[in-house]
């Protein structure tokens, strides 16, 4: 046993190639056989990952989902922000100037849009829970963001602890949801070209889960959809502690 | 050389997130401010551009290519490695506004999308891409 976690651990990210294309190719072989083809088999292999992140949560206690299991280690590398970001940049390239431009201004008013209609419902959700303290309405708001801005407006404006843990389950719980939900409603809400992928990744915003939710509908509008969400998280961080913490405190 | 175009992806992404960055001390957030997407922006222009042919043609572009396929495998190791039990515990509240925030959010999507295509239609775009 010894042996095996001496290499294992030595070689965790190699391990951890091993075991993603293992998990591969069994989610395009259920994809193929179980639902014939109609549920994309880069999407079960994501709740897959999603199931395994949560047996490593509780069988661990980490913050790291599968990655806190000695044995996958690796996993924490490969699926970390550097190579997630390695990665999405590189499938920018082939991209056409000229499709950019057609959803620019659409885009860039998707940005603003979706971080403040989140925050709203969010903060609505916190009032309806019974909160009344101006920087906790704020601080939940700001988790419904993304699980980044809400911990990052909740420090600023000197949040307690519990309130931000519960800001960072918020945007949790809305990055693995547009995970899951993106390739079901992808049809019905318009997803299947490049200008509505940019308003998509610029209103759900959450890196993490355009990124999965995007790869798991048609990995052609990844880059899309990637651009526009990536500034997200940092106009929400920009507008949290700021505008939004200033308008919710002269509102209770 | 296929490690030509990864050079070209690596320094587009350092670059990117160094603009990202300053952009985050300029606004005073505590974040890196668009540093994908900025650097995005330098990989479409590159890969657009006359000048960075040879970092960008032939093998040196499968060094770019081999990372765009490993994205899906990448994110898969993402998923994996996210805090699910934590979403799980957040209870009802935390519930409710991660719900509530993505369903408002998808059903946005078909409005905003419209902003876009005032001024060109549709059906131009697979021509466009045929032509460039």
């Amino acid at each position: 046993m010894d042996i095996v976690e001496t290499v294992f651990v030595r070689n965790n990210l190699v391990v951890a190639f091993a075991v993603v294309g293992v998990v591969m190719w069994v989610s395009y072989f259920l994809a193929d056989k179980l639902t014939a083809g109609r549920i994309h088999g880069s999407a079960i292999a994501i709740a897959l990952g999603l199931l395994a992140a949560y047996w490593g949560g509780t069988v661990t206690g980490g913050s790291r989902g599968v990655a806190d299991v000695t044995l996958l280690g690796g996993i924490g590398l490969m699926g970390g922000g550097m190579m997630r970001d390695f990665a999405i940049v590189s499938t920018a390239f082939g991209v056409h100037i000229s499709e950019l431009k057609k959803a620019g201004i659409a885009g860039v008013i998707s940005i603003f849009a979706g971080v403040i209609i989140s925050f709203v419902v969010g903060a609505a959700v916190a009032v309806m829970f019974g909160y009344t303290d101006p920087t906790a309405i704020t601080t939940i708001g700001a988790g419904a963001v993304t699980y980044i801005v809400g911990p990052v407006t909740g420090e600023a404006i000197g949040a307690s602890d519990a309130v931000i843990t519960l800001s960072v389950a918020a945007g949790l719980v809305k990055s693995i949801l547009v995970m899951i939900g993106t390739p079901l409603i992808a049809k019905r809400i318009g997803l299947d070209n490049p200008q509505s992928a940019m308003v998509f990744g610029g209103l759900m915003g959450t890196t993490s889960g355009v990124a999965a939710g995007l790869a798991a509908t048609d990995p052609k509008l990844v880059p899309y959809g990637a651009m526009t969400a990536t500034f997200y998280t940092g106009l929400g961080c920009l507008l949290g502690p700021s505008v939004l913490y200033f308008i919710v405190s002269a509102m209770f | 050389m296929i490690v030509y175009g990864v050079a070209l992806l690596s320094v587009c992404l350092v670059l990117g997130m160094l603009f990202g960055e300053a952009l985050g001390v300029l606004l005073n957030v505590e974040a890196n401010v668009g540093g994908v997407g900025i650097a995005m922006l330098f990989l479409v222009f590159a890969s657009n551009s006359d000048k960075f042919k040879a970092l960008t043609e032939g093998v040196s572009g499968t060094g770019i290519k081999f990372w765009s396929a490993m994205y899906i495998p990448i994110v898969v190791a993402m998923a994996a490695r996210q805090n699910v039990a934590a979403a799980t515990e957040g209870g009802l509240l935390a519930l409710s506004a991660g719900v509530a925030a993505v369903i408002v959010s998808f059903a946005l999507v078909p409005v905003f999308s419209k902003l876009g295509k005032d001024d060109s239609p549709a059906p131009d775009t697979s021509e466009e891409q045929e032509a460039g």
